[in-house]
This record gives structure tokens, C-alpha cells and sequence, in this order.
């Protein structure tokens, strides 16, 4: 019988595999950042342990990084502290570190792909639970906890029962303005946050296919929200175009051996899944979440719930989550003034969704109630962006370009989303104070975001892009 | 951190004949501050073990010497409720190290396993019996073997086998945790990296 993608890679990488053992499965690169690493590197010490294979260890600062004045010292106490030990604790155990004002410093998950490590047939593991993003090369990679950060540093290895299987298809043409954030949190919102759980997810078909690498990333980086272990897409032309030639790829021999081991990483046709899943691309709307947490979507047309269609044990948390969020039944959130808009994070930072919210803001002026963040993933994409324009229309139209972070995402750094307010953003976490405390998110794609900073209030993409050609 | 080696024990043993005990009885929320791991114990059964004063209650299992020993005897569905890993600290930093019942909680056992507490699961007969037994004598010995996955009430020779993950049994029976465990396979690991 065939095989699935995932199982052919994880295959690759078990070390030893015995009945009633979970495998131990070889990780190719560990990913670590401030938040993290620091009991892990204490444990270590405990256990008088070196970092097994420190040159495969990759570090950067992006939690608790300023997005504004990245020159000057970090203001905030714990923070600086943090990112001081990382800087202290990768000098310690040789490990080679991106700290704040390295040209390759960023987003943990958005400089892995850009400077090539993060390849087709690998495993990547990193303490963040939206590791699942390199899974868009074809690769297995999961969020892990501290003390299995501990174990990685120590063994390169990690011991790993294997997921069960699922495919999620989507077929189709997106509607003009819809794109792959718009097709992830429909997904999320048909199964809930808890309906991959248990599972490594394969997205097939063809929608998924015709999507960019980045549009891939935004989608295998949310497989977390939906409960899953990972994310994966079969490597294709589009992924090896975007491996090649990038810093850390390989190159000249090595490049074409590699190649043609990527070009088998596919399911097979007869690959057994234990659950599949399938989804019209023509049914997906402009998304944009009004609860607290990724499931709780609906299309930007659409009106909130109705407390009744949930079942009675569900209707307290429901209630609570409207009331946190300040709305109510049957609420249309179309139109709905906003207060701030975040574009970033690791979900939609990368240059291509810089390039297309600049397209699109490109003349326009945001509304005189909102605040707009835009902030870059990694240094490198800050550099393309200003290298290619983007910061001119950027502050022209009053999204100021930041330096890049983890930022707004989560309320661990300087930019917060004040108590109340409402922020319509690119992100992938809508939890109660998850952007700074009582703070009230609406989770939406890119373009979403750039249309309602210019409104003021909660807009239809569509609407802008009636008579213009702009495909999300 | 390496763990204990635990592969055999012959105690006397510590009944609580109360079902579904939840690991909110093992250890209340309101101690779940702490940043270690240590001292959990002290708080074990806070509530039934002593007054709001903080007096010791003296019908309370804990607080009457008769009972003493490694293992602790409980009722059907033990260790429900919160997934709080503290229950299994606090019944370890105790001193327990086993938990008899005839049925427990999932999160509770995978965590008890994690942490060098063996949950041993026996039938409702040899759980009735060891009530018995224990109501009968209190100083009754009971013996708990890791590595045949049996347990004995020493006085009667009467006997049954219990089931553990093979994996988790390797752990507790060599005194590894995952860390150990992989480093005891380092060959291995470096055999796999000369093949890639
Ligand atoms: S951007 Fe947000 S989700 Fe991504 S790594 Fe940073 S904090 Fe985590």
C-alpha cells in the first residue's frame, strides 16, 4: 500500500522505533528563541550537557522585541533580560545567534524559509507553537514544550508518537479578494478549534496548489488553531523555486541530489488517510473571526450567531466570549469602527503580503479612528520592502513601517493593543487579552486589514475591488 | 534528571476508600503558585487532611499513625478532574510511590508515569479484597512488582498482574527520563547521522 507524505518523512528520520516505545525521530533543525530556551538551557547546565548538535540550532530574538528604535536598548525589564540571556546562553553553548541588528534577525518561522534551512523532507522543531508554518515545504514541523527543548538541545532527537493522518482538500477558484488566510480560517471555522486534534494534516487539491509559498506558510501556520500536530503540503515547482539560490539552500551537486529526493515526497495515490476533508474554494468569503478563538469565524457578510443555535452547555462560554468582544446576537460586524490595524506576525508578514497591501493602499489614505502597524517578519523582508518602495506608499497612506517582531501578535512586547479596543488583525490568535490585555481582536487576511484601515470600520474587500483586478 | 530506580516494593499501605477522587482533593488550586516541583506534599488532601485553621483533622487517613507505607489504595476513578500535573508532585513529594485503585484517570496516570509514581490498576474484586484485607489489618504488606507486572497481598500469597506502558516501565525500572533514555541510544542517533 501507498504512502502518505507525512509518514515518508517521518520514516526518514526515526531513529529507533520499538512496539510500545514512542519513536525517536531525528530533528534536522531546532529552532529557539528568548521565551523558550532559558530553563532549557538551565536544565542542560543541571545536567552538565552541551547543546548535541549546536550547529544545528538556529536562534533569534523576536518575542519581546521593540518594533520602533531597535538600535536603543529594550525598555521593557523582563524582556531585555530575556533577550540578554538568549545572547548569554547561545555564546555559552556555541550557538549561532540572530540577535536584534543581525541583517537575518526576525520572526523565528519567517527567517527559516527565507534563508533556506527550512527544506522540503525535513523535521523542524522549535518551543512555539506555530512551528507548523515550515510544514508548507513539505516538511514535518511542530511546536514542542520547554522541557522537550531541553531534549532536542541535548539529542538532536525527540521522542514522538506518530500523529494519525488527515487530508484537507480544497478545489476550485477563489473568489476575487480571497486568499490563503481567507481559506485557513474558513477551514477552522467548519471544524472548529479542536477539529484537527490528534492529527498531522496534508492540504491537497487544487487551490492549494496554485498557491505561493507564502500563501502556503499563512495556511500551515495555522494548522495549530485548528488543534493539529502540523501542517504539510507535498513539495512542488513553486517550493523549489523558492529554496533555490537562497543563503543557507544547498548548492552546485548537493542542489540536484536534493531535488530529486524532493520530487518523490508526495501521498501516494493509494495512501490511506485516517480522515479526509474536502472544501469548495467558490464558498469562501472574505473571513474574519468574531470570537475568541480562530474558530469562531464567519464570512465578512454574515452576521454573528445567535446564542440559541448553540447547545445548551455551550451557550455560557458562547455568551462570555460575545461579551468580552462587546457584541451581540445577530451583530453584522460589516462596518462595525475599529481601532487599530495590525498587519504582521508570522501568519502574514512576509514581503509578499507587504507587496499587496501596498498595492492596494497605494493612494489611499487610512481613516482618521485608526491606528495601523505594519510590521515586517524579518529584517530581510524590512530591507526588500524599502528596497522595492513600499515604505514611501506605506507612509503615505499613514502604515507606518516597523522593524521586525513579533509585535502586536501577542502582548509580550512594547505594542499593545489597548483595553477595549478593537483591532482588526493579521495575526492567528484572537484569545481573550492576547494582543495586551482585554484588548478585542478580529483575525482577518491582509487585504481585509489594509481595506478596513482605510474605512475606519470592518469593510468587504470586495467592495474596493469591483471594477480593479486584484487577486487576494 | 535521572529519576529513582523503581522495580519492586514491599510496604505497608495508606487506604482511601473513596471513589472519584479529584486531583482538586489532591491538591487544592490555590497551591498551584510555587515555580518548583518541590514541597507539594505538604499539601496533599490539604482540605480533608486539616481544618480551615490549618489543625490536623484526626479521622483523616494521613493523620492516623496506624496507617503507614509507600503505597497509597484508593477508589475507583482516581486522579479525575483537572489535568493539574501538581496531583502527582504532591502524592510523590509525599512519599508515595505507587497508587493502587481499580481505575484511573488518563491524564492523571500519563502524568503519575512522568513522574516516577506508578499507577498500579486492578480489578474491583482485588481492589475490594485489598480493603479488606487492609480494614482487617492495617499493617497488612503489600508487594508491587515493576518488572513482572504483578501485585501480591504478601499475607495470603493472593496475586494479580496489572498492565504498564512498555516504554514508561523501561523508564521507572532503569531510573531514565526521555532525555536519559535518548542518550542511552546515542549510538544509534549518531549511526542515523552517518547514514543521511
Ligand atoms: S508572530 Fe505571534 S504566533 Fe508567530 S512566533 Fe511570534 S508570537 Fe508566536
Amino acid at each position: 500500500m501507498g504512502q502518505t507524505l507525512f509518514d515518508k518523512i517521518w520514516d526518514a528520520h526515526v531513529v529507533s522505533s520499538n512496539e510500545g516505545f514512542p519513536d525517536i525521530l531525528y530533528i534536522d533543525t531546532h529552532f529557539i528563541h528568548e521565551v523558550t530556551s532559558p530553563q532549557a538551557f538551565d536544565g542542560l547546565r543541571n545536567r552538565g550537557l552541551p547543546v548535541f548538535r549546536p550547529q544545528q540550532t538556529v536562534a533569534t530574538a523576536d518575542h519581546n522585541v521593540p518594533t520602533w528604535d531597535q538600535h536603543l536598548p529594550i525598555k521593557e525589564e523582563l524582556s531585555r533580560y530575556q533577550v540578554d540571556m538568549l545572547t548569554k546562553n547561545c555564546a555559552e553553548f556555541g550557538i549561532e545567534l540572530y540577535g536584534l541588528g543581525h541583517p537575518f534577525q526576525g520572526i523565528v518561522h519567517v527567517i527559516g524559509p527565507e534563508l533556506g534551512i527550512t527544506r522540503p523532507g525535513g523535521t523542524y522543531v522549535c518551543g512555539d507553537s506555530h512551528t507548523s508554518t515550515h510544514g508548507a515545504f513539505g516538511a514535518i514541523a511542530f511546536g514542542i514544550g520547554t522541557s522537550q527543548v531541553e531534549q532536542v538541545m541535548a539529542t538532536q532527537c525527540l521522542l514522538q508518537s506518530r500523529p494519525k493522518r488527515m487530508k484537507i482538500e480544497v478545489n476550485g477558484k477563489l473568489q476575487n479578494g480571497v486568499g490563503a488566510k481567507d481559506i485557513i480560517l474558513y477551514i477552522i471555522s467548519q471544524i472548529s478549534a479542536a477539529g484537527g486534534t490528534g492529527y498531522a494534516v496534508e492540504y491537497a487539491g487544487d487551490t492549494i496548489r496554485a498557491l505561493s509559498m507564502e500563501g502556503r506558510m499563512t495556511i500551515c501556520n495555522m494548522s495549530i488553531e485548528m488543534g493539529a500536530r502540523c501542517g504539510l503540503i507535498a513539495p512542488d515547482e513553486t517550493t523549489i523555486n523558492y529554496v533555490k539560490g537562497r543563503e543557507f539552500a544547498p548548492k552546485g551537486e548537493e542542489w540536484d541530489k536534493a531535488v530529486a529526493y524532493w520530487q518523490t515526497l508526495y501521498s501516494d495515490e493509494d495512501a490511506e488517510f485516517d480522515s479526509v476533508l474536502s472544501f469548495k474554494a467558490e464558498d469562501i468569503e472574505p473571513m474574519i473571526t468574531y470570537g475568541t478563538n480562530p474558530g469562531m469565524g464567519i464570512g465578512v457578510t454574515q452576521h454573528v450567531p445567535e446564542t440559541a443555535s448553540f447547545e445548551a452547555k455551550e451557550q455560557g462560554s458562547y455568551k462570555k466570549a460575545l461579551d468580552y468582544m462587546g457584541l451581540h446576537d445577530d451583530e453584522q460586524l460589516l462596518g462595525k469602527p475599529i481601532d487599530y490595524v495590525f498587519i504582521g506576525s508570522c501568519t502574514n508578514s512576509r514581503i509578499e503580503d507587504l507587496r499587496q497591501v501596498a498595492e492596494f493602499v497605494k493612494g489611499k489614505h487610512k481613516a482618521d479612528n485608526v491606528t495601523v502597524w505594519v510590521v515586517p517578519g524579518s529584517k530581510q523582508v524590512q530591507e526588500q520592502a524599502i528596497r522595492e518602495g513600499l515604505d514611501k506608499i506605506f507612509d503615505a497612506a499613514g502604515f507606518p513601517l516597523r522593524e521586525p517582531g513579533c509585535s502586536a501578535c501577542l502582548g509580550m512586547n512594547e505594542d499593545k493593543i489597548p483595553a477595549g479596543k478593537y483591532c482588526v488583525s493579521t495575526s492567528n490568535r484572537n484569545f481573550e487579552g492576547r494582543q495586551g490585555p482585554n484588548s478585542r481582536t478580529f483575525l482577518a487576511s491582509p487585504l481585509t486589514a489594509a481595506a478596513s484601515a482605510i474605512t475606519g470600520k470592518v469593510t468587504d474587500i470586495r467592495d474596493f475591488l469591483k471594477d480593479e483586478e486584484l487577486v487576494g | 534528571m535521572a529519576t529513582k530506580i523503581f522495580k519492586h516494593i514491599q510496604t505497608s499501605v495508606v487506604p482511601l476508600p473513596i471513589e472519584n477522587i479529584d486531583t482538586d482533593q489532591i491538591i487544592p488550586a490555590r497551591f498551584l503558585k510555587a515555580t518548583t516541583r518541590e514541597g507539594f506534599g505538604n499539601n496533599l488532601f490539604r482540605d480533608w487532611r486539616f481544618d480551615n485553621d490549618g489543625n490536623p483533622k484526626q479521622d483523616f487517613v494521613l493523620n492516623n499513625p496506624i496507617y503507614s507505607g509507600k503505597i497509597l489504595v484508593a477508589g475507583k476513578n482516581f486522579g479525575c478532574g483537572s489535568s493539574r500535573e501538581h496531583a502527582a508532585w504532591a502524592l510523590a513529594d509525599y512519599g508515595f510511590d505507587a497508587v493502587v485503585s481499580s481505575f484511573f484517570a488518563d491524564i492523571f496516570k500519563g502524568n503519575a508515569l512522568n513522574n516516577g509514581l506508578l499507577p498500579v490498576q486492578v480489578s474491583d474484586d482485588f481492589l475490594k479484597k485489598l480493603f479488606e484485607v487492609i480494614d482487617a489489618d492495617p499493617h497488612a504488606v503489600i508487594e508491587i512488582d515493576l518488572v513482572d507486572q504483578f501485585i501480591k497481598i504478601v499475607a495470603t500469597g493472593e496475586q494479580e498482574s496489572f498492565e504498564v506502558n512498555p516504554y514508561k516501565k523501561a523508564c521507572m525500572t532503569n531510573g531514565y527520563d526521555d532525555i536519559d533514555y535518548i542518550l542511552s541510544k546515542k549510538e544509534l542517533v549518531e549511526e542515523f547521522e552517518a547514514a543521511k
